[in-house]
Protein backbone atom coordinates (compact mmCIF):
# COMPACT_ATOMS: atom_id res chain seq x y z
CA UNK A 1 0.00 0.00 0.00
CA UNK A 2 1.14 3.56 -0.76
CA UNK A 3 0.63 6.14 1.95
CA UNK A 4 0.99 9.90 1.46
CA UNK A 5 1.62 12.45 4.23
CA UNK A 6 1.45 16.25 4.09
CA UNK A 7 4.66 17.34 5.82
CA UNK A 8 6.91 20.28 6.55
CA UNK A 9 10.08 18.27 5.78
CA UNK A 10 11.45 15.32 3.83
CA UNK A 11 11.98 12.53 6.39
CA UNK A 12 10.12 10.44 8.99
CA UNK A 13 10.82 13.00 11.74
CA UNK A 14 9.24 15.86 9.82
CA UNK A 15 6.15 17.40 11.41
CA UNK A 16 2.87 16.84 9.59
CA UNK A 17 1.72 20.00 7.79
CA UNK A 18 -1.90 20.36 8.96
CA UNK A 19 -2.79 22.12 5.72
CA UNK A 20 -3.48 20.11 2.61
CA UNK A 21 -3.36 22.49 -0.36
CA UNK A 22 -0.48 24.56 0.95
CA UNK A 23 1.62 21.76 2.42
CA UNK A 24 5.37 22.18 1.86
CA UNK A 25 6.01 18.53 0.99
CA UNK A 26 4.16 15.34 0.20
CA UNK A 27 5.92 12.37 1.75
CA UNK A 28 5.21 9.05 0.02
CA UNK A 29 5.75 5.76 1.79
CA UNK A 30 5.57 2.59 -0.27
CA UNK A 31 4.96 -0.14 2.34
CA UNK A 32 5.66 -3.03 -0.02
CA UNK A 33 9.08 -1.72 -1.07
CA UNK A 34 9.73 0.07 2.26
CA UNK A 35 10.77 3.22 0.39
CA UNK A 36 10.16 6.80 1.55
CA UNK A 37 10.24 9.62 -1.04
CA UNK A 38 9.57 13.35 -0.67
CA UNK A 39 7.81 15.44 -3.28
CA UNK A 40 8.53 19.15 -3.12
CA UNK A 41 5.39 21.29 -3.09
CA UNK A 42 6.99 24.54 -1.82
CA UNK A 43 6.26 26.32 -5.12
CA UNK A 44 2.61 26.37 -3.98
CA UNK A 45 3.38 29.59 -2.07
CA UNK A 46 3.49 31.32 -5.49
CA UNK A 47 -0.03 30.12 -6.28
CA UNK A 48 -2.71 32.66 -5.36
CA UNK A 49 -5.79 30.66 -6.32
CA UNK A 50 -6.71 27.00 -6.32
CA UNK A 51 -3.90 25.56 -4.19
CA UNK A 52 -6.19 22.69 -3.17
CA UNK A 53 -6.92 21.27 -6.65
CA UNK A 54 -3.31 21.87 -7.68
CA UNK A 55 -1.86 19.86 -4.77
CA UNK A 56 -4.58 17.24 -5.22
CA UNK A 57 -3.42 16.78 -8.78
CA UNK A 58 0.19 16.39 -7.69
CA UNK A 59 -0.91 13.80 -5.15
CA UNK A 60 -3.12 12.03 -7.68
CA UNK A 61 -0.12 11.43 -9.95
CA UNK A 62 1.57 9.49 -7.12
CA UNK A 63 -1.42 7.14 -6.97
CA UNK A 64 -1.50 6.73 -3.19
CA UNK A 65 -4.11 4.57 -1.46
CA UNK A 66 -4.23 6.70 1.67
CA UNK A 67 -3.57 10.35 2.53
CA UNK A 68 -2.64 11.21 6.12
CA UNK A 69 -2.97 14.92 6.94
CA UNK A 70 -4.03 17.37 9.65
CA UNK A 71 -7.14 19.41 9.12
CA UNK A 72 -8.21 17.62 5.98
CA UNK A 73 -8.62 19.06 2.49
CA UNK A 74 -11.17 21.74 1.68
CA UNK A 75 -14.10 21.27 -0.66
CA UNK A 76 -12.30 21.73 -3.97
CA UNK A 77 -9.41 19.43 -3.10
CA UNK A 78 -11.73 16.84 -1.56
CA UNK A 79 -13.67 16.68 -4.82
CA UNK A 80 -10.45 16.04 -6.72
CA UNK A 81 -9.26 13.39 -4.26
CA UNK A 82 -12.58 11.59 -4.43
CA UNK A 83 -11.97 11.23 -8.15
CA UNK A 84 -8.74 9.37 -7.36
CA UNK A 85 -10.32 7.06 -4.77
CA UNK A 86 -7.84 8.22 -2.16
CA UNK A 87 -8.78 7.46 1.42
CA UNK A 88 -8.43 10.62 3.55
CA UNK A 89 -7.18 10.29 7.12
CA UNK A 90 -7.13 13.41 9.32
CA UNK A 91 -6.15 14.51 12.81
CA UNK A 92 -2.37 14.08 12.54
CA UNK A 93 -1.69 17.83 12.59
CA UNK A 94 0.51 17.79 15.71
CA UNK A 95 2.48 14.60 14.97
CA UNK A 96 5.62 13.74 13.03
CA UNK A 97 5.22 11.60 9.92
CA UNK A 98 6.45 8.55 11.86
CA UNK A 99 4.05 9.14 14.75
CA UNK A 100 1.23 9.67 12.28
CA UNK A 101 2.05 6.41 10.49
CA UNK A 102 2.07 4.49 13.78
CA UNK A 103 -1.15 6.15 14.92
CA UNK A 104 -2.78 5.24 11.61
CA UNK A 105 -1.66 1.63 11.91
CA UNK A 106 -3.06 1.52 15.45
CA UNK A 107 -6.38 2.84 14.13
CA UNK A 108 -6.09 6.05 16.16
CA UNK A 109 -6.73 8.50 13.31
CA UNK A 110 -10.05 9.46 11.79
CA UNK A 111 -10.97 8.42 8.28
CA UNK A 112 -13.05 10.64 6.14
CA UNK A 113 -15.16 9.16 3.40
CA UNK B 1 -22.31 61.99 -11.07
CA UNK B 2 -21.46 58.75 -9.28
CA UNK B 3 -20.56 58.59 -5.60
CA UNK B 4 -19.49 55.40 -3.82
CA UNK B 5 -19.63 55.00 -0.07
CA UNK B 6 -16.90 52.66 1.09
CA UNK B 7 -14.87 51.88 4.20
CA UNK B 8 -11.97 49.71 5.14
CA UNK B 9 -13.60 48.33 8.25
CA UNK B 10 -17.02 46.71 8.10
CA UNK B 11 -19.87 48.01 10.22
CA UNK B 12 -18.78 51.64 10.23
CA UNK B 13 -21.96 52.99 8.62
CA UNK B 14 -21.74 52.62 4.83
CA UNK B 15 -25.36 51.55 4.55
CA UNK B 16 -26.51 54.09 7.14
CA UNK B 17 -24.88 56.93 5.21
CA UNK B 18 -25.83 55.62 1.75
CA UNK B 19 -29.51 55.09 2.53
CA UNK B 20 -29.98 58.28 4.56
CA UNK B 21 -28.06 60.44 2.09
CA UNK B 22 -29.91 58.97 -0.90
CA UNK B 23 -33.27 59.38 0.80
CA UNK B 24 -32.58 62.96 1.85
CA UNK B 25 -31.27 63.96 -1.60
CA UNK B 26 -34.21 62.28 -3.34
CA UNK B 27 -36.46 64.85 -1.69
CA UNK B 28 -34.64 67.47 -3.80
CA UNK B 29 -34.01 65.58 -7.08
CA UNK B 30 -34.13 62.01 -8.48
CA UNK B 31 -31.47 59.66 -7.09
CA UNK B 32 -30.39 56.09 -7.85
CA UNK B 33 -29.12 54.09 -4.88
CA UNK B 34 -27.39 50.80 -5.72
CA UNK B 35 -26.52 48.31 -2.99
CA UNK B 36 -23.29 46.74 -4.25
CA UNK B 37 -22.52 44.89 -1.03
CA UNK B 38 -23.92 41.86 -2.84
CA UNK B 39 -22.68 39.29 -0.33
CA UNK B 40 -24.85 40.82 2.37
CA UNK B 41 -27.04 43.57 0.89
CA UNK B 42 -28.89 45.42 3.62
CA UNK B 43 -29.86 48.83 2.19
CA UNK B 44 -33.21 47.18 1.52
CA UNK B 45 -33.93 47.07 5.26
CA UNK B 46 -34.16 50.86 5.22
CA UNK B 47 -35.46 51.68 1.75
CA UNK B 48 -38.92 50.31 1.13
CA UNK B 49 -40.59 50.86 -2.18
CA UNK B 50 -42.58 49.41 -5.01
CA UNK B 51 -40.86 46.49 -6.70
CA UNK B 52 -40.36 47.30 -10.38
CA UNK B 53 -38.48 44.27 -11.69
CA UNK B 54 -36.08 41.46 -10.97
CA UNK B 55 -33.26 40.30 -13.22
CA UNK B 56 -31.12 37.21 -12.86
CA UNK B 57 -27.33 37.52 -13.10
CA UNK B 58 -25.38 34.86 -14.92
CA UNK B 59 -21.73 34.22 -15.47
CA UNK B 60 -19.96 32.00 -17.95
CA UNK B 61 -18.03 28.89 -16.97
CA UNK B 62 -16.59 26.05 -19.07
CA UNK B 63 -18.34 22.68 -19.16
CA UNK B 64 -16.38 19.59 -20.07
CA UNK B 65 -17.49 17.60 -23.08
CA UNK B 66 -16.00 14.19 -22.41
CA UNK B 67 -16.75 12.81 -25.90
CA UNK B 68 -14.74 15.52 -27.65
CA UNK B 69 -11.84 15.66 -25.19
CA UNK B 70 -8.52 14.03 -26.11
CA UNK B 71 -7.00 14.73 -22.65
CA UNK B 72 -4.17 16.92 -23.99
CA UNK B 73 -4.16 18.93 -20.74
CA UNK B 74 -3.90 22.29 -22.49
CA UNK B 75 -6.81 23.64 -20.44
CA UNK B 76 -5.09 23.14 -17.11
CA UNK B 77 -1.84 24.62 -18.42
CA UNK B 78 -3.52 27.88 -19.43
CA UNK B 79 -5.71 28.27 -16.30
CA UNK B 80 -4.07 30.70 -13.89
CA UNK B 81 -6.62 29.92 -11.19
CA UNK B 82 -6.31 26.11 -11.10
CA UNK B 83 -10.02 26.02 -11.85
CA UNK B 84 -9.59 23.34 -14.53
CA UNK B 85 -7.50 20.30 -13.73
CA UNK B 86 -6.88 17.03 -15.43
CA UNK B 87 -7.02 14.02 -13.15
CA UNK B 88 -6.22 10.85 -15.02
CA UNK B 89 -8.87 10.59 -17.69
CA UNK B 90 -11.14 13.24 -16.24
CA UNK B 91 -11.21 17.03 -16.52
CA UNK B 92 -12.60 18.71 -13.41
CA UNK B 93 -13.94 22.28 -13.49
CA UNK B 94 -14.16 24.17 -10.20
CA UNK B 95 -16.86 26.80 -10.70
CA UNK B 96 -15.92 28.81 -7.61
CA UNK B 97 -12.33 29.16 -8.75
CA UNK B 98 -13.18 30.03 -12.36
CA UNK B 99 -12.84 33.72 -13.27
CA UNK B 100 -14.59 33.27 -16.62
CA UNK B 101 -11.58 34.31 -18.74
CA UNK B 102 -12.43 31.83 -21.54
CA UNK B 103 -8.75 30.81 -21.97
CA UNK B 104 -9.34 27.07 -21.52
CA UNK B 105 -12.40 27.17 -23.75
CA UNK B 106 -10.91 29.25 -26.58
CA UNK B 107 -7.58 27.40 -26.58
CA UNK B 108 -9.03 23.88 -26.48
CA UNK B 109 -8.10 22.27 -29.81
CA UNK B 110 -11.16 20.00 -29.61
CA UNK B 111 -13.76 22.56 -28.48
CA UNK B 112 -14.34 20.27 -25.55
CA UNK B 113 -14.84 23.06 -23.01
CA UNK B 114 -17.73 25.17 -24.30
CA UNK B 115 -18.70 28.08 -22.05
CA UNK B 116 -22.14 27.81 -20.51
CA UNK B 117 -24.08 30.30 -18.45
CA UNK B 118 -24.68 29.75 -14.80
CA UNK B 119 -26.89 31.76 -12.42
CA UNK B 120 -24.98 33.49 -9.64
CA UNK B 121 -27.31 36.16 -8.32
CA UNK B 122 -30.02 38.69 -9.03
CA UNK B 123 -30.74 42.41 -9.25
CA UNK B 124 -34.00 43.81 -7.91
CA UNK B 125 -35.23 47.28 -8.74
CA UNK B 126 -37.50 49.23 -6.38
CA UNK B 127 -38.91 52.71 -6.54
CA UNK B 128 -39.94 55.02 -3.71
CA UNK B 129 -40.99 58.38 -5.18
CA UNK B 130 -37.82 59.91 -6.67
CA UNK B 131 -35.56 57.30 -5.11
CA UNK B 132 -34.69 54.41 -7.43
CA UNK B 133 -33.18 51.56 -5.45
CA UNK B 134 -31.24 48.66 -6.95
CA UNK B 135 -30.21 45.69 -4.91
CA UNK B 136 -27.51 43.30 -6.15
CA UNK B 137 -27.62 39.95 -4.38
CA UNK B 138 -25.18 37.06 -4.73
CA UNK B 139 -26.67 33.57 -4.44
CA UNK B 140 -25.90 31.69 -1.24
CA UNK B 141 -22.87 29.45 -1.74
CA UNK B 142 -21.34 31.56 -4.49
CA UNK B 143 -17.89 32.95 -3.76
CA UNK B 144 -17.36 35.57 -6.44
CA UNK B 145 -19.09 38.89 -5.83
CA UNK B 146 -17.55 40.83 -8.72
CA UNK B 147 -19.80 39.58 -11.57
CA UNK B 148 -22.95 40.58 -9.64
CA UNK B 149 -21.47 43.98 -8.71
CA UNK B 150 -20.50 44.59 -12.34
CA UNK B 151 -23.99 43.69 -13.59
CA UNK B 152 -25.68 45.88 -10.98
CA UNK B 153 -23.54 48.85 -12.03
CA UNK B 154 -24.33 48.14 -15.71
CA UNK B 155 -28.01 48.03 -14.87
CA UNK B 156 -27.76 51.41 -13.10
CA UNK B 157 -25.89 52.83 -16.10
CA UNK B 158 -28.31 51.64 -18.75
CA UNK B 159 -31.61 52.06 -17.03
CA UNK B 160 -31.32 55.68 -15.90
CA UNK B 161 -30.50 58.98 -17.62
CA UNK B 162 -26.78 59.86 -17.55
CA UNK B 163 -27.32 63.05 -15.51
CA UNK B 164 -29.03 61.35 -12.56
CA UNK B 165 -27.05 61.07 -9.30
CA UNK B 166 -25.97 57.52 -8.53
CA UNK B 167 -24.97 56.50 -5.02
CA UNK B 168 -23.25 53.14 -4.53
CA UNK B 169 -23.28 51.35 -1.20
CA UNK B 170 -19.95 49.53 -1.60
CA UNK B 171 -18.78 46.32 0.08
CA UNK B 172 -16.31 46.57 2.98
CA UNK B 173 -12.61 45.73 2.80
CA UNK B 174 -10.00 46.54 0.19
CA UNK B 175 -10.18 43.61 -2.23
CA UNK B 176 -11.68 42.99 -5.70
CA UNK B 177 -15.34 43.70 -4.79
CA UNK B 178 -14.45 47.18 -3.48
CA UNK B 179 -12.29 47.92 -6.51
CA UNK B 180 -15.14 46.92 -8.82
CA UNK B 181 -17.62 49.11 -6.90
CA UNK B 182 -15.38 52.19 -6.84
CA UNK B 183 -13.17 52.15 -9.94
CA UNK B 184 -15.57 54.05 -12.22
CA UNK B 185 -17.12 56.52 -9.78
CA UNK B 186 -16.40 60.25 -9.60
CA UNK B 187 -16.08 60.50 -5.86
CA UNK B 188 -15.72 58.19 -2.89
CA UNK B 189 -16.81 58.83 0.67
CA UNK B 190 -14.85 56.70 3.12
CA UNK B 191 -16.78 56.28 6.32
CA UNK B 192 -15.02 55.28 9.51
CA UNK B 193 -15.45 55.21 13.26
CA UNK B 194 -13.03 57.20 15.42
CA UNK B 195 -11.35 54.18 17.02
CA UNK B 196 -7.94 52.53 16.52
CA UNK B 197 -9.60 49.72 14.51
CA UNK B 198 -11.47 52.23 12.38
CA UNK B 199 -8.34 54.25 11.69
CA UNK B 200 -6.21 51.21 10.89
CA UNK B 201 -8.62 49.97 8.23
CA UNK B 202 -9.29 53.51 7.00
CA UNK B 203 -5.59 53.86 6.18
CA UNK B 204 -5.78 50.69 4.05
CA UNK B 205 -8.82 52.08 2.21
CA UNK B 206 -7.02 55.40 1.65
CA UNK B 207 -4.08 53.51 0.14
CA UNK B 208 -6.44 51.78 -2.28
CA UNK B 209 -8.12 55.05 -3.31
CA UNK B 210 -4.76 56.68 -3.90
CA UNK B 211 -3.65 53.69 -5.98
CA UNK B 212 -6.85 54.05 -8.03
CA UNK B 213 -6.17 57.82 -8.26
CA UNK B 214 -9.61 58.61 -6.92
CA UNK B 215 -10.98 61.78 -5.41
CA UNK B 216 -12.25 61.00 -1.92
CA UNK B 217 -13.25 62.45 1.44
CA UNK B 218 -13.86 61.05 4.90
CA UNK B 219 -16.92 60.94 7.14
CA UNK B 220 -16.64 60.01 10.81
CA UNK B 221 -19.57 58.02 12.12
CA UNK B 222 -20.36 57.66 15.82
CA UNK B 223 -18.41 60.84 16.43
CA UNK B 224 -17.82 61.20 20.17
CA UNK B 225 -16.55 57.69 20.90
CA UNK B 226 -12.88 56.70 20.67
CA UNK B 227 -10.31 59.44 20.17
CA UNK B 228 -9.26 62.28 17.84
CA UNK B 229 -6.71 60.30 15.83
CA UNK B 230 -8.88 60.14 12.69
CA UNK B 231 -9.29 63.93 12.69
CA UNK B 232 -5.53 64.35 13.13
CA UNK B 233 -4.90 61.81 10.36
CA UNK B 234 -7.17 63.70 7.91
CA UNK B 235 -5.31 66.93 8.70
CA UNK B 236 -1.85 65.36 8.33
CA UNK B 237 -2.77 63.63 5.09
CA UNK B 238 -4.73 66.64 3.77
CA UNK B 239 -7.85 64.56 3.19
CA UNK B 240 -11.13 66.51 3.36
CA UNK B 241 -13.12 65.57 6.45
CA UNK B 242 -16.57 66.14 5.04
CA UNK B 243 -18.75 65.15 7.95
CA UNK B 244 -19.19 63.90 11.48
CA UNK B 245 -22.27 61.89 12.39
CA UNK B 246 -22.80 62.01 16.15
CA UNK B 247 -22.90 58.87 18.28
CA UNK B 248 -26.43 58.55 19.62
CA UNK B 249 -28.34 55.76 21.31
CA UNK B 250 -31.49 56.79 19.43
CA UNK B 251 -29.60 56.21 16.17
CA UNK B 252 -28.86 52.62 17.16
CA UNK B 253 -32.49 52.10 18.20
CA UNK B 254 -33.86 53.53 14.96
CA UNK B 255 -31.37 51.57 12.86
CA UNK B 256 -32.25 48.32 14.62
CA UNK B 257 -35.89 48.84 13.64
CA UNK B 258 -34.99 49.52 10.01
CA UNK B 259 -35.75 53.23 10.28
CA UNK B 260 -34.10 56.17 8.53
CA UNK B 261 -32.19 58.39 10.94
CA UNK B 262 -32.63 61.54 8.85
CA UNK B 263 -36.39 61.29 9.34
CA UNK B 264 -36.52 61.27 13.11
CA UNK B 265 -33.23 62.50 14.56
CA UNK B 266 -32.61 66.23 13.94
CA UNK B 267 -28.92 66.07 15.00
CA UNK B 268 -28.25 63.41 12.38
CA UNK B 269 -30.26 65.22 9.74
CA UNK B 270 -28.11 68.31 10.42
CA UNK B 271 -24.94 66.25 10.08
CA UNK B 272 -26.18 64.89 6.75
CA UNK B 273 -27.11 68.37 5.51
CA UNK B 274 -23.59 69.48 6.39
CA UNK B 275 -22.14 66.58 4.36
CA UNK B 276 -24.32 67.65 1.42
CA UNK B 277 -23.07 71.26 1.78
CA UNK B 278 -19.47 70.07 1.84
CA UNK B 279 -20.04 67.88 -1.24
CA UNK B 280 -21.41 70.99 -2.99
CA UNK B 281 -18.37 73.05 -1.96
CA UNK B 282 -16.15 70.28 -3.33
CA UNK B 283 -18.28 70.39 -6.50
CA UNK B 284 -19.19 66.73 -6.11
CA UNK B 285 -22.86 67.73 -5.97
CA UNK B 286 -24.34 70.61 -7.95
Amino acid sequence: MKIAFTTKGTDWDSPIDPRFGRTDYILMYDEDKDVLTAIDNTDISEVAHGAGPRTAQKLFEQKPDVLITGNGPGGNAARALQQGNIKIVTGAGTMTAKQAYDAYKDGKLKSRK
Amino acid sequence: MKIAIASGKGGTGKTTLATNLAHLLSQKFPVVLADLDVEEPNSGFFIKGEKIQEKKVFRMIPEWDQDKCVLCGNCQRVCKFNAVIKLGEEILVFNQLCHGCYACSELCPQNALPMTSYEVGKITEFRQNDLHFLEGRLNVGEEQAVPVIKETINFAEKKFAPGILRIFDAPPGTSCPVIEATKDVDYIILITEPTPFGLYDLKLAVEVMRELKKDFGIVINRHGIGNNDVIRYCKDERIPLIGKIPNMKTAAETYAKGGLLSETIPEIRNALEKIIDNLRTLEVLS
